[in-house]
């Protein structure tokens, strides 16, 4: 590599670093100035006011610069909104919008996007997938977690254990899935089996399988993957609150005389609620998302497809944008009431 | 009133952010040594008066590739002084529409999907190619490729460098040890293939799987059956939906491709059943011939490649290619294959010149000669290509029996040739009927 053939590229970080060094010191240095600037003016008045000999104080509460402040709060606001709606809400409802279009953007027509999606057995297919993917990632990932973080702790090897558990989380999905498609690997059976799963099957007797070929197990297959990567998650998260349960309700129930099991339903479990909840909504949304896993392992051949991946396939790959945007949008719609969910769940412990 | 109560960090503030954007453009004025008089110019006579003017070019080629293509006009820019700046990307299909709808087009692109050519000339961005580039690729070139580069009786640009798809990679040695001879017709090959598979060897070895793009290596061999077993004009035919996806004489075909493809005494030479095709990378796929496990594999030119370091590719070698046999050689010799076109976004003379001078013989020669390259100019002498597979595919393409169709699946719609006809033909080998996948196929092609 020629560093000078990068400099132009250092060059611009080096802009964007001042730029943005620049923006944020002018914003604190506002955030700074101008309440002073308000507070001074008040003071002279005051200092006038008491100077003339009227000193009544004006009435708390009938502050007459509150407008004022929030002209100003707005004015902190201005970037992230501005960042948001160029980045979130103007796509948003663009997407929206062409998902009543046609294939190249150009003319209305209608629901007939959706309808697409509903009358084709493909992609009821690929809403299948999706649903399955849904329900079973997110109950897997959590009680496998849970289960692990409750076993561990206090065990002997606690850390060592836990980071055996947690370290897939540190793989992306795409490296998880070249993994995992080692281990579903297929050589004839007369060669010596490079993949795992196909060498125990062999071992047993049975003939070397193509794993990834039949559906409905190969979207089984792949849900295991997502499953490996996310129970490292649900375990550190619910570890942590295990270990946040008051001890003296621990040693209050103990003393009650409670058993392991009656233990962990009456206590362990109540008192970690808000975490799991946490857990079981972000994997949702992780699993509602999954594009990377069918991608690398089957490019979504074989009846694995699911909505993500379908959307890209749709929008980007065939040049159908409008049957992509719907997609898309039912994507959103999906996820919607899960983000209601969590964000009310949020509410009500905040105000507890 | 000023928010600023302190003047002074208001200054350094400014100042801060005046630096932040006061870009210096570097620029480069470095002259090019002018030796337009100099003999070894004497060739470029009609491309000079552009001294100084800049060209840009955008392209999918890039590394080593890039680098021989810019050797190849290190001549040309010396003697005409025109600037050539070249920028390959690898996100070229994704960028190139981003670019001309952003107004920033490149002067000069080389577009390797004629689907895409057809997309810019029909919106208007694409300037038409000026008499003297249309002269010197009708000098060059067979009607059969200046029809990619023309969208309704308009020429837009001539093709560069090309490849050839109907070949069919064996192993000269393999073949001499066991008596075996290279097939000349279709009746032959498939005696070849029984005489293999009699032996105990499954003679053929593919493999389709390719990431994102899985499946593009079987729709090649249905290009090729198509061109094979219903000619040139049903093939263009059904490029342009003139007829049916799903026609009968697709379905023929198509299970012309299954006799072999999907015949389990065939097919998968080292990798097992007919379906270890499908999760096969395409890259692995005729890498069995060199382990002596397969006899057979139809891959494009480019697979040379794909063979393992130090493999000897010659026709005296270790392997080598043999033209993909005709099934009616009365019919001619259908050649199935894929290339660039060289098409302008401005039509500045300069513009007009390079792209003139990128459709004649000398650049094609002057490419050919730095090695790895493959191109369907006439004017380009056999002598001066350095590859033996090289050779045979710019024979086969000069040959004036040929008739020659670029890959189908970029001149279809890419629901379809970047879509529908991967997915299905990864299910048809996967199990489903000819019938089923192709009516999928049909059912998507845009209306």
């Amino acid at each position: 590599m020629d560093l000078t053939d990068e400099l132009p590229k250092f060059t611009i970080l080096l802009y964007g670093l001042v730029a943005f060094a620049a923006i944020v010191g002018g914003l604190l240095f506002l955030l700074d100035a101008v309440p002073t600037w308000f507070t001074r003016r008040r003071e002279a008045r005051l200092i006038a006011a008491t100077a003339a000999g009227t000193a009544t104080l004006p009435p708390p509460g009938s502050r007459r610069w509150r407008p004022n402040e929030k002209l100003f709060a707005l004015f902190f606001l201005l970037p992230a909104m501005l960042m948001l709606s160029i980045g979130l809400i103007v796509p948003a409802i663009r997407t929206t919008l062409l998902s009543f279009r046609d294939a190249r953007g150009e003319t209305w027509v209608g629901l007939q996007n959706y309808g697409w999606m509903f009358s084709q057995d493909e992609i009821v297919d690929v809403l299948v997938n999706t649903f399955t993917w849904v329900v079973l990632v997110p109950l897997v990932a959590t009680s496998m977690g849970l289960l692990y973080a409750v076993l561990v702790d206090r065990a002997r090897f606690e850390a060592i254990a836990k980071s055996l558990i947690f370290m897939p989380m540190a793989i992306s999905f795409v490296g998880a899935s070249i993994i995992w498609k080692f281990v579903y690997a297929y050589r004839p059976e007369d060669a010596d089996q490079i993949g795992l799963l196909n060498q125990i099957w062999v071992m047993f007797d049975g003939e070397p399988k193509q794993w990834l070929l039949n559906s409905p197990l190969n979207t089984l297959l792949l849900i295991v993957v997502m499953i490996w990567t996310q129970a490292g998650f649900a375990m550190v998260v619910l570890s942590a609150a295990i270990k946040a349960i008051p001890a003296d309700i621990v040693e209050a129930a103990r003393l009650d005389g409670v058993n392991p099991w009656q233990m962990f339903w009456r206590i362990t479990l109540p008192s970690i609620r808000p975490a799991l909840i946490v857990v079981v909504v972000t994997i949702s949304i992780a699993t509602l998302k999954v594009f990377d896993i069918v991608r690398t392992m089957t490019n979504g051949n074989f009846n694995t497809s699911v909505i993500a991946n379908e959307m890209y396939q749709q929008a980007f790959t065939a040049g159908q944008v409008g049957q992509g945007s719907a997609l898309a949008v039912f994507l959103f719609l999906l996820v919607i009431p899960i983000v209601i969910y969590q964000i009310r769940n949020l509410r009500k412990q905040q105000e507890v | 009133m000023s928010v600023f109560t302190r003047p002074r960090q208001a200054l350094v503030i400014t100042s801060a952010l005046a630096l932040a954007f006061s870009a210096t453009a570097c620029g480069s004025d470095d002259k090019k040594s002018n030796r337009a008089d100099s003999p070894e110019c004497a060739a470029y006579e009609q491309y000079q008066g552009h001294n100084g003017k800049r060209v840009s070019i955008f392209t999918s080629i890039r590394d080593v590739e890039a680098d021989l293509l810019q050797d190849s006009w290190d001549q040309f820019v010396e003697c005409t002084g025109i600037d050539i700046r070249y920028d390959g990307s690898g996100d070229f299909e994704d960028q190139l529409p981003v670019r001309v709808d952003g107004g920033n087009a490149p002067d000069i692109a080389f577009i390797p999907q004629p689907g895409l050519l057809t997309r810019f000339a029909e919106a208007g961005n694409l300037k038409a190619a000026s008499a003297d580039t249309k002269a010197m690729a009708e000098k060059n070139y067979s009607a059969d490729w200046l029809k990619y580069g023309t969208v309704d009786g308009t020429f837009y640009g001539a093709p560069l460098g090309s490849n050839v798809k109907s070949f069919v990679w064996y192993s000269p040695k393999m073949f001499q040890e066991k008596g075996w001879k290279v097939p000349e017709t279709w009746d032959e090959l498939i005696q070849l293939s029984d005489q293999i598979a009699g032996v105990g060897m499954k003679p053929w070895c593919a493999g389709i799987e390719s990431g994102g793009a899985t499946g593009w290596p079987a729709t090649d061999w249905i290009e090729d059956l198509m061109l094979r077993t219903q000619g040139p004009e049903v093939y263009d035919q059904w490029t342009t939906h003139d007829i049916p996806f799903n026609d009968s004489r697709v379905v023929e075909a198509v299970d012309r491709a299954g006799s072999i493809l999907k015949n389990e005494k065939y097919v998968n030479g080292g990798y097992g059943g007919v379906k270890s095709i499908i999760t096969t990378s395409f890259q692995e796929g005729g890498l069995p011939i060199v382990q002596d496990k397969c006899a057979l594999h139809r891959q494009a030119s480019f697979y040379a490649n794909q063979w393992p370091e130090g493999t000897k590719v010659a026709e005296d070698g270790d392997i080598f290619a043999f033209y993909f046999p005709a099934v009616d050689p009365s019919k001619g010799k259908p050649v199935l294959g894929g290339g660039e076109f060289v098409v302008a976004f401005a039509d500045r003379p300069e513009v007009q010149a390079v792209q003139t001078f990128l459709a004649s013989s000398e650049h094609a020669n002057s490419r050919a000669k730095l090695g790895n390259w493959v191109s369907a100019n006439k004017g380009l002498d056999i002598a001066n290509v350095q590859n033996p597979i090289d050779k045979l595919s710019v024979q086969i393409l000069q040959d004036e029996g040929t008739v020659f169709r670029f890959d189908g699946s970029d001149l279809m719609p890419s629901a379809v040739g970047a879509g529908s006809f991967w997915k299905e033909m990864v299910a048809w080998l996967n199990g489903k009927s000819t019938q089923a996948a192709l009516d999928a196929i049909e059912n998507s092609w845009p209306k």
